[in-house]
């Protein structure tokens, strides 16, 4: 006996839980399987599209002015123009106000812990006030127990990098913060909860002494960034008690990981998942797969839960086990492979051909992971469908440099949104 | 620009700094010039064994003898640089009992301690030793950090009145008729320490005396005076575990063979090494055999290997030197011992020596040698007090251990950069201000990298060098941008961003050699954190021309009409 579900997904990032959620809109029953924690605590938070065309061109200021250009097997390529807007606008339908960008097709410049500026196609409602395609003038605060985000450096970066405002940074200590080596989500939390915190003028909550650290150092700016720690679960109160207190426009500035905008997003999806009906088992692997009798099908998958083997079985399969920090594709010395369905993922054999020597050049490991047909079902290596209803989606994908291109969110959306629509329409036959 | 000194030493490896700190505690004004930053050479590339001598045992006891003595000299002057972690002998079945009794005898009659455990003993000392060990010989082989060694004779020499010039390539030899009298050097930037996009200078710098300390580049140096000197270049590979599967250094008991030794460091062990030689030693192939072979091989010693992450490989080149006519054609045969080379006498050209060959664990040995020999030419009477005076950082170990708690450190953290810092420890640690982990991995903090940065500048590798930052799990993805924060705001913001660059750019040069399994997976992380979150790779303030933001989204939403038409 198995466990049985119409549409089964494998993999909880973005890219699994958006195909959870397109399948459960064709009114089936749908099961998410998932790991480890995604590749969503890593990164930033933000919807990338398309940045640069594959031969490097850009920012691009329209990414659908590029998406028809793109080369054969691109992931972009395989789902056609319209299933990337499509995909958006259902993505701006689960995120509701959490997430801007949808009012225009352009893609915004976010400005980076780094300095940097990158653009983007949609973001957190806590980076929109901080654009820097946005000519207001900025005050970035940083704070002297977080290495990770040097606001004077980054002020600095950003007015080298052209920025159409002025960009000033100051370093102060956080009220509230003892240990030297507090963990993000310590700051987080301290907002979140608005903990009471001691500072020279006696006890206060953290957020009115965060303000007040603030206060005195902004001149004319009418907007002020902080790095990404501005809450978690009540980030957008924190965020507007900040911008009441201060009188001015009040953003993050997307980090390094373990990144709270990511993670709010994980957070955003997986409530979406609850809504929705869908089944959730997570923290635990699929590990092995039964295909039917003609052997063109799979039948059924096995889950490990500590050690018992539990079967489960699914009209349709998605596989969104994402690509090499997802753990979807992994190598060994001699090879890479994707390591549930051993599908085939196209490499060089010596896997000094897997890397070029400048570290941002053209990386072939940036693109390893499986070829697909137009239905997104995993290619052999004969270009035949390796099983007749499993479809990939996300990061597992080939065929792109999400890094280099800016595309990883984008592809992932529009990847999910279509293996689990088709997997929804046909596991509901 | 020309400036005199007594002595002038050509490299700043462990032979240069040696040298330099002997001959300045004898009262020499000493300069030491280094093309790179201390220990870019053989020094930074080597497998960190303090050698017992008992791999020269049985085939060069000459150098095994010396080789027990500085040891021993070593733990004592250097303990903050050494980790006295014993090593053994390992014999598996197929291994010779022949040259088992060889190397036992050989040991006693060079006087290093050796006692025979049996295969059952061995593995209680290293549970990760193949089942089937026979026996193994126990010594004192030990692991010794170079980079902290030679840092420690630099700084040593500074206080002694020695300049230290780093970044300072000799492009000529001064020489006139029969003598040496200086060199020309490059400075990458300006004098002192290393700012990044600063424009260089020349200088020459004349001297009583030239010591080429060059190692494998001595004959780079010799040609810019005409001077043949045989220095035949040998590479070898080491490979970086990321977890220390074994706490003692594991050598195999066999006559000679590649990939033969594991040495335990910090938190990882090294696997190496090969030995093949080559024309030029800046520009050998590095090889994907090798690499396979440190692991194929040692994993007879220690099977886990064979399923264990590596964290990236390197290459080292050995400088050996043979005397003209010798004519070894194997590399491994040719010998370890250290050679000096009057020119005087060799070649009729006064003024310098060159000192080649040799092992890190015999460097104070050479520096002793090579510094009477300046003396003597010189005309200078002081003795030697090198094996005796510990080097800075080494004494006082209690006063850290009780300060402790003073830096408001967590204890691993502390007693890392205790370790690292040894008697600095209060001096570089002892600070009002915030002092956060900038290198999560390593556990380095930023008083720690700020005390680099005063010494170094804009030199993110000779930051990474003295503090151990980004040398962890991640390979610095997570962690360089936060060292190059660091120089701001020093440093303005373009030189620190050419230094991020450059340190990026390195660190991703060795990994590159160790890309696969989780390597690859982490690599692909680093990738993306610095090309996708903070689009380094496409940074606008790096590329030419004026991006139009003014095209761009604003993220100012025009007011929307209700559809009721309301507003
Ligand atoms: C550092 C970093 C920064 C980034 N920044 C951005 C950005 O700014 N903008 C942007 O658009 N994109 C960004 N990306 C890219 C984007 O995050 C990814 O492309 C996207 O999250 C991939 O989603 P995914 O669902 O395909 O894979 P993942 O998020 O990797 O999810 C795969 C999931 O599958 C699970 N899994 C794997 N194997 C199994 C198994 N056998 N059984 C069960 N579960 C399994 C894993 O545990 C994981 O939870 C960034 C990526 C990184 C690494
Ligand atoms: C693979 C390998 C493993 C080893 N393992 C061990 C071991 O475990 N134990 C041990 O005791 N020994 C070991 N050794 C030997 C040991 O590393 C070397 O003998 C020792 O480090 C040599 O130091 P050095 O100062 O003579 O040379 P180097 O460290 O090479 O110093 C020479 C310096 O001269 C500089 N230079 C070159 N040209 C110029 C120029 N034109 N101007 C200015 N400067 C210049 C170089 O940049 C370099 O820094 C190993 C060697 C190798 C290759």
């Amino acid at each position: 006996m198995a466990i049985e579900d119409d549409v089964l997904v494998l993999g909880g990032g973005l890219a699994g839980t958006t195909a959870a959620l397109a399948a459960a809109d064709q009114d089936v029953q749908v099961r998410l399987v998932t790991h480890k924690q995604s590749t969503l605590r890593h990164a930033s938070g933000l919807i990338d599209v398309l940045g640069y065309t594959p031969a490097g061109d850009g920012p691009l200021v329209d990414p659908f002015d590029a998406l028809s250009d793109l080369p054969d097997g691109h992931p972009y390529e395989r789902v056609g123009v319209e299933a990337v807007r499509e995909a958006l606008s259902f993505f701006d339908d689960v995120a509701g106000e959490a997430y801007a960008g949808a009012h225009t097709g352009a893609n915004a410049l976010v400005p980076t812990h780094g300095g940097t500026v990158k653009p983007t196609a949609r973001y957190p409602a806590s980076t929109a006030a901080g654009l820097a395609s946005d000519d207001r003038d900025t005050l970035l605060v940083g704070f002297e127990t977080l290495p990770d985000f040097e606001a004077p450096l980054a002020a600095a970066h950003l007015e080298a990098a052209g920025v159409p405002f002025t960009a000033r940074g100051v370093t102060l200590s956080f009220p509230g913060i003892v240990r030297d080596d507090a963990k993000v989500t310590r700051y987080a939390h301290l907002l979140d909860q608005n903990e009471s915190v001691s500072t020279g003028a006696g006890e206060t909550g953290a957020r009115e002494a965060l303000a007040a650290a603030v206060e005195a150092h902004v001149e004319d700016e009418s907007r002020v960034g902080f790095p990404a720690i501005l809450g978690d679960e009540h980030a957008a109160e924190v965020r507007a008690d900040l911008a009441d207190a201060l009188g001015v426009d009040v953003f993050e500035v997307p980090m390094g990981p373990p990144s709270l905008p990511g993670l709010r997003l994980e957070d955003l999806l997986y409530d979406a998942l609850e809504d929705a009906g869908v089944r959730v088992t997570s923290g635990v692997p699929v590990v092995e797969y039964e295909t039917g009798t003609d052997g063109d099908r799979i039948d059924h998958v096995v889950v490990d839960r500590t050690g018992s083997k539990l079967p489960h079985r699914a009209d349709q399969y998605v596989l969104a086990t994402g690509g090499l920090v997802g753990k979807g594709v992994r190598s060994e010395r001699e090879r890479v492979y994707e390591p549930l369905f051993d599908c085939h993922v196209p490499h060089a054999a010596d896997r000094y051909d897997w890397f070029v020597d400048d570290v941002f050049g053209d990386q072939p490991y940036a693109r390893f992971g499986l070829r697909v047909d137009r239905e997104l079902r995993p290619l052999t290596a004969d270009d035949e469908p390796e099983f007749s209803n499993l479809r990939a989606a996300g990061a597992v994908l080939s065929g792109y440099d999400f890094a280099a291109e800016k595309s990883g969110g984008g592809v992932s959306l529009a990847t999910g949104y279509v293996a689990g629509t088709r997997a929804g329409e046909e596991g509901g036959e | 620009m020309t400036t005199h000194t007594d002595v002038l030493v050509l490299g700043g490896g462990s032979t240069g700094c040696g040298i330099a700190r002997d001959l300045a505690m004898r009262g020499l004004e000493v300069t030491l010039v280094e093309r790179g930053n201390l220990t870019e050479g053989t020094t930074g590339r080597m497998h960190g064994l303090l050698h017992s001598g008992g791999r020269y045992a049985v085939s060069d006891q000459a150098s095994a003898r010396e080789c027990i003595e500085e040891n021993e000299i070593l733990r004592e002057i250097a303990g903050h640089c050494v980790e006295a972690t014993g090593g053994l002998f390992v014999q598996r079945p197929e291994d010779s009992d022949d040259y088992f009794q060889e190397k036992l005898e050989g040991c006693r009659e060079c006087g290093i301690p050796a006692r025979v455990l049996s295969g059952r003993e061995a593995r209680e000392i290293e549970p990760y030793l193949a089942d089937d060990v026979k026996r193994a010989i126990e010594v004192p082989d030990a692991a010794v950090d170079p980079f902290r060694l030679c840092v420690a004779n630099a700084i040593d020499a500074e206080t002694h009145g020695a300049r230290i010039e780093t970044h300072a390539e000799v492009i000529d030899l001064l020489r006139d008729g029969d003598d040496i009298h200086g060199v020309e050097v490059r400075h990458e930037s300006g004098p002192g320490k290393r700012t990044h996009t600063v424009a260089g200078t020349t200088e020459e710098i004349t001297a009583d005396y030239v010591v080429n300390a060059t190692g494998a580049w001595a004959g780079q140096i010799g040609n810019m005076a005409d001077l043949e000197i045989e220095v035949r270049p040998s590479k070898g590979v080491m490979t970086i575990m990321n977890v220390r599967q074994v706490d003692t250094v594991i050598n195999r008991c066999r006559p000679k063979g590649d990939a033969d030794i594991i040495v335990p460091h910090e938190t990882t062990a090294i696997l190496g090494t090969t030995d093949e030689e080559v024309d030029d030693p800046d520009d050998y192939p590095e090889e994907q055999w090798e690499v396979d072979q440190m692991i194929d091989t040692l994993s007879e010693l220690v099977p886990i290997l064979s399923e264990a992450r590596t964290i990236r490989s390197f290459w080292g080149v050995r400088p050996l030197y043979e005397p003209p006519g010798t004519g070894t054609t194997d590399p491994t045969d040719i010998t370890r011992e250290f050679f000096l080379l009057d020119h005087a006498e060799r070649d009729g050209v006064s003024g310098m020596s060159t000192i080649v060959g040799g092992k890190l664990t015999t460097y104070r040995a050479m520096a002793e040698e090579i510094a009477d020999h300046v003396c003597d030419k010189l005309g200078v009477r002081a003795s030697c007090a090198t094996a005796d005076e510990p080097l800075p950082g080494s004494e006082t170990i209690e006063t850290l251990e009780a300060g402790m708690d003073d830096f408001g450190l967590r204890s691993p953290v502390a007693r890392r950069s205790k370790q690292r810092l040894g008697s600095r420890a209060s001096e570089v640690l002892d600070t009002d201000a915030a002092n956060p982990v900038v290198c999560q991995c390593e556990g380095v903090t930023r008083a720690e990298i700020q005390d680099a940065i005063t010494q170094s500048g804009t030199d993110l590798n000779a930051v990474r060098i003295r503090t151990r930052a980004s040398m962890g799990n991640c390979q610095g993805g997570f962690c360089c941008q936060n060292m190059a924060n660091e120089l701001h705001p020093e440093y303005d913001e373009e030189t620190v961003r050419a230094a991020l660059d450059e340190l990026f750019q390195e660190r991703w040069k060795g990994e590159r050699h160790a890309l696969w399994g989780e390597q690859l997976s982490q690599a692909m992380l680093n990738y993306a954190l610095h090309a996708t979150t903070m689009n380094r790779d496409r940074d606008p303030a790096s590329e030419s021309g004026d991006l139009e933001y003014a095209a761009f989204d604003s993220g100012r939403q025009t007011p929307q009409r209700r559809a009721d038409g309301g507003n």
